[in-house]
């Protein structure tokens, strides 16, 4: 009745319709672009506007009191004809890989247990929470965090000396590539697992039981039903791990003991000399890969249709 | 299938979910128990004795610079983060429940942010101030810096928040005879105030942590996160782990607090729902 109703009253509208809609639609538009208006006006001060700096400060020239508006292009041939940089790139490369295998396999694997083992939404959230809570704290503080464990005299050399295991403390647990990779596992699994979770919670039930109806394995389901719809998960979890490992600086510093490098790192001391243009055309470098990677994550994923 | 016999594979995961969790807060309690070392103690187990001696060596100003000032300029930056975080993500939220030209660019845009290195947006930050001659600060460059972070997150959640939201509920307030602006008010923000709560939570603790984009953008004062950094290199006592332990303590307080008020606000809206 309530429909028929509001039938009735759409018709009795009716003539007075167009320009009034005309009008609503007009506010409409208006109010859309006033609410967007302030998103936009600090991504495009603070985000656009330092990028394209950063792009034409890339062709200035720069001497040890500054830099001067110029166009060329000697801070590239610098920076690409270097075999330092290459080697720096092919280690960024590298740890990223590392990483993103190791935080992949972690990520789905607690994501899974979260969503298919865990019976109850209660204990689900408060597993889930638990989770999620380091990633709400410092990175450095947790980063610090692993130097009296893995240290010459930390918790693990300790246990195993005096378990007489080994002989002597392992010196490659702390400031190595090990530590490097152990602390961007910690730090970063988290935002493997949340986006995984994610698409495991929105997969229909009765297709992992059509599945196990028409005689699947447990494996069979997992390889060929749950696997390729937690695809777009995995897909926005490798965005942010890749990403976060490829911008790192402050762990492989920290936890390499300034033994290894990273491109952020390169960039970093570079600013710390002021040599911005230079620091500025590895920016650019590294902006290209970054985006093309993520570029190449977007053909997989519609992250719009995700969240 | 509740009462189903768990399989091996559910005792295999658990116990990897275990291991994840000690993983992640094992390192942590480390330095929790060693920020309470004795005075003679090292960076390292055994505990020489139990004490407070690094806590009150905190507030000594020569121990670890001023630890107070770049405390009180990081909580106040996160603050004023998360204020503007959850003003803009919520109207960039409503403007994007309406197709408009330019939206998807805005869309792009917003995840551009996320994805793009932190320490490029703190150097470009930096050179924008240096060419306009302004003075970098906590307050203004680093306070910029620090939304180019935060506002992604807010709007992707909003954006999240507003997909699953049926616009039913607005509808009947309408009909009901409700402005635009008691529909706002009275129907649509007690629903969504458990994820502005959580896009607040997020504004805070990722300004109140946040170190690649403060480096090039704090200019002369530091706040905690690059005081704390600054110290990896220079302090050799304990007295880094109860900064870290007083610092995570007041994290987790505050993640505690955001619960408990979204804890809140569900109870009451289904009482009244």
């Amino acid at each position: 009745m309530t429909a028929a109703i509001v039938e009735d009253e759409a018709q009795m509208e009716k003539p007075a319709k167009p320009a009034a809609e005309r009008l609503g639609r007009l506010a409409a538009a208006a109010a859309s672009y006033l609410q967007a208006l302030p998103l936009t006006l600090i991504l495009g001060f603070f985000f656009v506007l330092p990028i394209l700096t950063i792009i034409i400060v890339s062709f200035w020239d720069y001497d040890f009191a500054g830099i001067y508006p110029d166009f060329m292009t000697m801070n590239y041939t610098d920076t690409l004809g270097s075999w330092v940089t290459w080697k720096t790139y092919l280690n960024t490369l590298r740890y990223a890989a590392i990483v993103w295998v190791l935080t992949l396999v972690i990520g789905f694997c607690v994501a899974y247990f979260l969503a298919f083992h865990v019976r109850t939404a209660a204990m689900q959230m408060v597993l889930f929470l638990v989770c999620t809570v380091p990633f709400l704290t410092s990175n450095i503080i947790r980063m610090i965090s692993w130097i009296p464990v893995l240290g010459r005299n930390g918790l693990v050399n300790s246990t195993l000396v005096q378990a007489g295991i080994i002989p002597a403390p392992i010196e490659w647990l702390l400031y190595s590539d090990f530590a490097v990779v152990l602390a961007m596992v910690h730090l970063y699994t988290l935002f493997m697992v949340t986006p995984i979770f994610n698409t495991l919670m929105r997969i229909d039930r009765s297709l992992i039981e059509a599945a196990r109806d028409a005689g699947a394995s447990g494996w069979q389901t997992l390889w060929n039903v749950i696997i390729p719809l937690a695809k777009p998960g995995m897909a926005i979890g490798t965005i942010f791990v890749v990403t976060l490992v490829m911008a790192d600086f402050s762990t492989v510093q920290v936890m390499s003991g300034g033994q290894s490098a990273s491109v952020a790192l390169m960039m970093k001391n570079q600013m710390s000399l002021l040599q911005y243009p230079a620091a500025a055309a590895n920016a650019v470098v590294l902006l290209i890969l970054v985006l093309l990677m993520v570029a190449g994550i977007l053909r997989v994923v519609d992250i719009r249709k995700e969240l | 299938m509740h009462h189903e016999k768990r399989s091996l594979g559910f005792y295999i995961l658990a116990a990897f979910f275990a291991l994840f969790v000690l993983f992640l807060y094992g390192p942590l309690s480390a330095i929790l128990i060693l920020s309470f070392q004795g005075p003679d103690g090292g960076l390292t187990f055994p505990l020489n004795g139990v004490s407070l001696h690094w806590f009150g060596n905190l507030f000594e100003r020569q121990a670890v610079g001023d630890f107070g000032a770049s405390f009180t300029r990081s909580l106040s930056l996160g603050l004023m983060v998360m204020v503007v975080t959850v003003v803009v993500s919520l109207l960039a939220g409503l403007a994007f429940r309406r197709r408009f030209k330019g939206a998807s660019a805005l869309f792009y845009l917003s995840v551009a942010s996320l994805v793009v290195p932190s320490i490029i947006v703190s150097l470009g930050i930096g050179v924008v101030f240096q060419q306009l001659g302004l003075r970098p600060a906590w307050y203004s460059s680093a306070f910029g810096a620090h939304l180019t972070w935060t506002l992604p997150f807010g709007v992707l959640i909003m954006f999240a928040v507003f997909n699953r939201f049926s616009p039913a509920y607005e509808e009947a307030a309408r009909d009901l005879g409700a402005s635009s602006w008691q529909t706002f008010r009275h129907v649509l923000l007690p629903m969504i105030a458990p994820s502005l709560i959580g896009v607040g939570l997020f504004g805070f603790s990722l300004s109140y942590d946040e170190f690649a984009r403060t480096l090039m953008t704090a200019g002369t004062y530091n706040t905690l996160p690059l005081e704390i950094y600054g110290m990896t290199t220079n302090v050799t006592t304990p007295v880094l782990y109860a900064l870290g332990t007083v610092t995570t303590l007041f994290s987790f307080t505050i993640i505690l607090l955001a619960l408990a008020v979204i804890m809140i606000l569900r109870r009451r809206s289904a009482r009244m729902g």
